[in-house]
């Protein structure tokens, strides 16, 4: 028997499975299965799933439902098959999101692509063919942890804090990307801007993005920026999507 | 009858809430909701209602208030000074307040978040199955001086009833169980976090509350490395600072930083309610204790509806003793306004 996956209580209002002690794909991949899994039993005892990187987290009041019980069936549930390379769960998006490389509204492309070794045109030209996948959504409502980039962009975060990044952000770290749901400071580097509202309260559908949806970052111009951002009623700054099956 | 509520003063931090919103953890929000969640069932079962209904959460004071109808209030959680047209009314129990009448509400003196109910719950637009603001995910503001608010139909008609308040205020004890990374923490470091008088820190909010304390910090050896994982309310973070934070109901769904422990559902009001600088010590109980713990808590919670009890005034103190509505047999000689029967 290995160290993972692991069963743990998170104070009596959870059990937490994880899948792995660091990020890794393998481990994201099933940490969304799995949850997908659970879903699909339907146990009433569970208010609701999430996951975050590389784990799968059922909300259960412990105090009425034993930890023992949960243990059990989560336990036979993992046995069934190898979540490593499970399947992703169906009905996601693919999303394209416009965004404007560097200039004024993204300060620190030159910095990010210095310190992964690369020139400016090679790294837009490499983030813009990326397509990475939500990983985890958190820190702010609706906010995507996108991944993973190639190993280029392991670069650490920077030492002090950027005060503040404004809503849309695409910012870089640890070989993933995050849009930025609200204005905020953060220790990523800012490398573009977009006008994707990941969090719309007022809306039918407040949250754009699910985990395991993927997203491309398409290169356009200041120009097209602005021109886009004048139009959009919708608040999600001229992306398009299409159903992954 | 329906109305508006409109604040004429507000506080510096007056927000609607509720129970919160489940069911938005995967994509990034966390429950919110009211701070004390027992001011909202000791609220209800003052103007027997149910507990979900809106009410509003006065953090540190209150503010002024005035109806466009007759209707129903009830006052719970941090105890604060609360005027009818100057008249001092009494808190932990319900009252009519006529229709243009001042209300004013002043400064919390024993806690720190007080509570506003209105018969019928205020009607405000539903945003995700719920009324509350969620202030650090961006639903909803603090409210405002000059604000109106849509109160709902009110279907109860009794007040002058009062509760006695479930034990919370002033600090003290506040159990915990081990989560997920409590092993991360050695021995020494976990019976030093159990042995220090901590006070609650003037940094606080609904997010989560800082606990000051004297000497060392209470670091992890792999404090920077640990993979970003779930959290919960009542979950104890050891920041960069090496200080504890107790999340509250409007944490951040996710976190990096380690938790030492997470406080039971049952103690979270008072950590919320501990004023600043108040002392607070944890205690670690097993599981089994912990689910005996919060039976405890939801039995206590439900026996609210029962201790529910007339309210007992001093006649020498009513001015006007013929403009109160009198229930029969709730008047006595005791000279202390928030007595209540026993019976």
């Amino acid at each position: 028997m290995t160290d993972w996956p692991k069963i743990r209580s998170v104070g009596v209002s959870g059990v937490l499975v994880t899948f792995a002690g660091a990020m890794s794909e393998p481990a994201n991949r099933a940490a969304l299965a799995f949850r997908a899994a659970v879903e699909a039993q339907d146990w009433p005892e569970v208010r609701e799933t999430s996951t975050s990187l590389v784990s799968t987290y059922l909300e259960v009041d412990l105090a009425v439902t034993p930890l023992a019980a949960m243990t059990e069936r989560l336990t036979n549930l993992l046995e069934s098959r190898d979540w490593q390379s499970a399947d992703l769960p169906p009905g996601r998006t693919l999303w394209h999101v416009p965004t404007v490389y560097g200039t004024d509204l993204a300060p620190q492309l030159e910095e990010a692509a210095a310190v992964a070794g690369v020139d400016v045109d090679a790294a837009v030209a490499e983030i813009s063919a990326s397509r990475v996948r939500v990983l985890t959504i958190g820190f702010a409502p609706g906010q995507p942890y996108m991944g993973e980039l190639s190993k280029t962009w392991d670069i650490p975060r920077q030492q002090g804090l950027t005060k503040s990044v404004p809503a849309g952000a695409l910012i870089i770290a640890i070989r993933q990307l995050i849009v930025f749901t609200n204005a905020a400071p953060t220790g990523w580097r800012h490398i573009g801007q977009t006008a994707f509202g990941t969090f719309l309260p007022k809306s039918e559908r407040p949250f754009t993005l699910a985990p395991g949806d993927e997203l491309t970052f398409p290169a356009i111009s200041r120009e097209e920026f602005d021109r886009i951002k004048s139009k959009d009623t919708s608040g999600l700054g001229g992306a398009s999507r299409e159903a992954l099956s | 009858m329906s109305g508006h509520l409109t604040i004429t003063h507000a506080g510096p931090a007056l927000s609607l809430q509720d129970m919160g919103r489940s069911g938005y953890r995967a994509q990034g929000l966390t429950v919110g909701g009211a701070a004390d969640r027992i001011a909202l069932y000791e609220g209800a079962a003052l103007l027997g209602q149910k507990p979900d209904l809106a009410v509003i959460e006065m953090a540190g004071s209150g503010g002024t208030f005035t109806a466009d109808v007759d209707i129903r209030i009830a006052l719970t959680g941090a105890q604060m000074v609360a005027k009818v047209e100057g008249e001092q009314i009494v808190w932990n129990a319900s009252h009519l307040l006529p229709a243009g009448a001042k209300l004013e509400i002043g400064g919390a003196r024993d806690g720190s978040y007080g509570y506003l109910h209105v018969g019928g719950g205020f009607d405000t637009p539903v945003v995700m199955d719920a009324r509350s603001s969620h202030l650090a995910g961006g639903i909803g503001a603090l409210l405002q001086t000059g604000e109106r608010l849509a109160l709902g139909v009110d279907k109860g008609r009794d007040v002058a009833l009062t509760v006695p308040p479930l034990d919370r205020f002033g600090g003290g004890k506040v159990r915990l169980v081990a989560s997920m990374q409590t092993d991360n923490f050695s021995a020494e470091t976990i019976a030093r976090f159990t042995k220090t008088v901590f006070r609650r820190d003037a940094r606080a909010n609904r997010m989560g509350v800082r606990m000051a304390f004297d000497g060392e910090g209470f670091a992890t050896a792999d404090q920077l490395s640990i993979v970003s994982e779930v959290v919960v309310p009542g979950d104890i973070q050891i920041s960069g600072d090496g200080a504890p934070y107790v999340l509250m109901y409007e944490c951040q769904t996710t976190g990096g930083y380690p938790r030492i422990g997470s406080v039971l559902p049952c103690d979270l009001p008072r950590v919320a309610q501990a004023q600043t600088g108040a002392n607070l010590t944890f205690e670690f109980v097993e599981m089994d204790e912990a689910v005996a713990l919060q039976n405890r808590y939801l039995a206590e919670i439900k026996a609210l509806a029962s201790k529910v009890a007339p309210l007992v005034r001093d006649p020498a103190a009513i001015r006007d003793l013929l403009g109160y509505q009198l229930i029969s047999g709730a008047v006595s000689a005791r000279t202390d306004p928030l007595k209540m029967e026993e019976d």
